[in-house]
């Protein structure tokens, strides 16, 4: 078996271990589904008779920023179960056998991206029922759920290389909200980026979560014909950047996350 | 045949701690090697290095003829291990850990079943198979964990600390799976704090003390070096206690030791039961009544205070603050 041969088997394996983890642990699934039910609803009918977005309903503008958000949740759940599994010493376990270190991470962020569908597909069928629509070409929209994946994918392994840092499942997840909550906040996600003050402003449309619901917006086509996009060059190209920043995160933290985990293991 | 385990010079620190300082072993291939050592002294750090899990600072080991650093990876599928801390999934059931860890040695998944359900039989968890493993109690996650470090059939295996925390019947039940285990030829490393279980199962026993090999023999060999036997006599009375220790010095081999608070002398002796009685039969003679009496084998404590002045419970407590 060469190590290409071994890293997918072993890969398979892992991702087999967690798919059964995930079957037997309903609770976790039912967050990835109940959770972004409640984003929907809560969003769409509290922020909705809020805020007003000139030119289109509320509800077309949020849903694509629900479902980025909803991955980067859901994203956490990789750090989460790293770290416990971290805490558990079967990570001594794996370590002993004659596998691909590297299978360990790539099984945990397969399954979990499994997760991600799952909760994809629901906010999917939750949106059309309170009146979302694509308005795109099908093989755009198609790209739309796509990059959303990669995204949710590339985020992954920045929670597991967090998690492998910081070692203990409550640190992780005391960290993941502090820093995830401003990075779905300080974004286009519920608001007009280009209506925030100064500063903040700049954050938000500097934002690679904007940078991808922006990307959303247009491959869904949940934007108003015509107007042109106000912004800082990511939200201009927005379909471009936001791959670019999914391929970037994941040339920097697959490797990062692997160190990591090797090091973790080894004290 | 070339010995299964060497280590030489082994060092490891963590900062200030010396976890090991000069750690130096040879295991003969098809023999059981018990660390007999208290908690701090190092046993989990060696075993940690033999099975790839740690770099030494200094030093080198070859396990089945593999440098454990340059060679790892080849290493690794010729030992089993099982950790002081049981390393089995939760979530998953017995016979899907074990399918798992086949899988991860690449024996292939209809092997890796067969292998699972085979292990499963010979540990006595052919019910508990297709339970998830949260539901079982610590002695079967041993023994899960156990059958997981033998999927392979390696012909090296390390034990770290494999009976720690099981109550008696747990703890003999495992012992008669690792003799029958040991019968077979596999070379074992064992790591324990009790030397009742170095006793039975090894070959050969190193004690182990701030990281380095302080003592090394059969263990027949260790309690000569402690005088065997002991005798434990609590008297009725205080003021009793000094008389006894002058009659009872002539039967003791090596120091005597006095218990004021609980009014108990220990006698490290040669000739277990035939000094019991003469000490008895001495005390009586002195008039001391004594409520107590006792023969008992030496502990990994008799040992060590042997060996280093110091009590082994001692340097428990020491680690713990
Ligand atoms: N990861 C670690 N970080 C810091 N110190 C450690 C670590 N692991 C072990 N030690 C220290 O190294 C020494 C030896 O530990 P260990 O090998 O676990 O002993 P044993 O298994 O005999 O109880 C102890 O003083 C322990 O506190
Ligand atoms: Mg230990």
């Amino acid at each position: 078996m060469n190590a290409l041969q071994m890293v997918i088997a072993d890969g398979m394996t892992i991702t087999r271990r967690n798919a059964l983890k995930i079957k037997r642990t309903p609770d976790q699934l039912g967050a990835v589904i109940i959770l972004p039910i409640v984003f929907v609803l809560l969003f769409a009918y509290v922020f909705g008779s809020m805020i007003d977005i000139p030119g289109m309903s509320y509800q077309e503008y949020m849903i694509p920023g629900i479902f980025v958000q909803s991955v980067i949740m859901g994203a956490q759940i990789t750090g989460y179960t790293l770290a416990l599994d971290l805490r558990k010493g079967i990570f001594d376990r794996f370590r002993t056998l004659p596998m691909s270190p590297s299978a360990v991470l790539i099984g945990q962020t397969t399954s979990d991206v499994l997760m991600n569908v799952t909760g994809v597909v629901v906010m999917t069928l939750v949106g059309l029922g309170i009146g979302w629509r694509i308005h795109s070409a099908p093989h755009e929209a198609v790209l739309g759920f796509v990059a959303l994946l990669l995204f949710a994918y590339a985020f992954s392994w920045v929670t597991a290389a967090v998690a492998l840092a910081l070692r203990t499942p409550e640190v992780f997840n005391n960290v993941a909200t502090i820093v995830s909550l401003p990075l779905v906040f300080l974004s286009n996600a519920y608001v007009d980026s280009a209506r925030l003050p100064g500063p903040l402003k700049a954050l938000a449309e500097w934002n690679p979560v904007s940078t991808i619901i922006q990307a959303e917006r247009e491959l869904f086509g949940n934007t108003i014909p015509g107007k042109s996009v106000p912004g800082a060059w990511p939200l201009q190209h927005a379909v471009a950047a936001s791959l670019l920043w999914s391929v970037l995160i994941l040339v920097v933290f697959v490797p990062l996350a692997t160190r990591l985990y090797k090091r973790s293991v080894s004290r | 045949m070339p010995p299964a385990i060497v280590a030489e010079g082994l060092v490891k620190k963590y900062g200030d701690v010396v976890a090991l300082d000069g750690m130096d072993l040879s295991v003969p291939a098809g023999t059981v090697f018990g660390l007999l050592g208290p908690n701090g002294s190092g046993k989990t750090t060696t075993v940690r290095i033999l099975t790839t899990l740690l770099k030494p600072d200094a030093g080198r080991a070859t396990v089945a003829g593999f440098d454990v650093v340059a060679d790892a990876h080849r290493l690794r599928s010729r030992i089993g291990a099982s950790g002081q801390y049981a390393a089995v999934d939760d979530h998953l059931t017995g016979a899907e850990n074990l399918e798992m860890v086949g899988r991860l040695y690449h024996l292939g998944t209809r092997r890796s079943k067969e292998r699972a359900r085979e292990l499963l039989e010979r540990f006595d968890l052919t019910t508990a198979a297709d339970r998830p493993v949260k539901g079982y109690s610590g002695g079967m996650r041993r023994r899960l964990d156990l059958a997981g470090a033998l999927v392979a059939g390696p012909p090296v295996l390390f034990l770290d600390e494999p009976t720690t925390g099981l109550d008696p019947r747990a703890r003999a039940a495992l012992w008669d799976v690792i003799a029958e285990l040991v019968a077979g030829g596999t070379t074992l490393l064992l790591t324990t704090q009790y030397m009742e279980e170095a006793d039975r199962l090894a070959h050969r026993i190193a004690v182990v003390d701030h990281g380095r090999v302080i003592a090394l023999g059969t263990a027949d060999e260790l309690k000569d070096q402690v005088g065997g036997d002991r005798i434990e006599l609590t008297m009725a009375s205080p003021a009793d206690l000094e008389t006894a220790r002058r009659a009872l010095a002539p039967l003791a081999v090596g120091d005597l030791r006095t218990d004021t608070t609980a009014m108990r002398v220990t006698v490290p002796v040669t000739n277990g039961a035939a000094s019991l009685t003469t000490a008895l039969t001495g005390l009586a003679a002195e008039h001391v009544t004594v409520r107590d009496a006792g023969l008992r084998r030496p502990t990994l404590d008799d040992v060590f205070l042997t060996l280093t002045g110091r009590e082994a419970t001692e340097k428990i407590k020491e680690h713990s603050r």
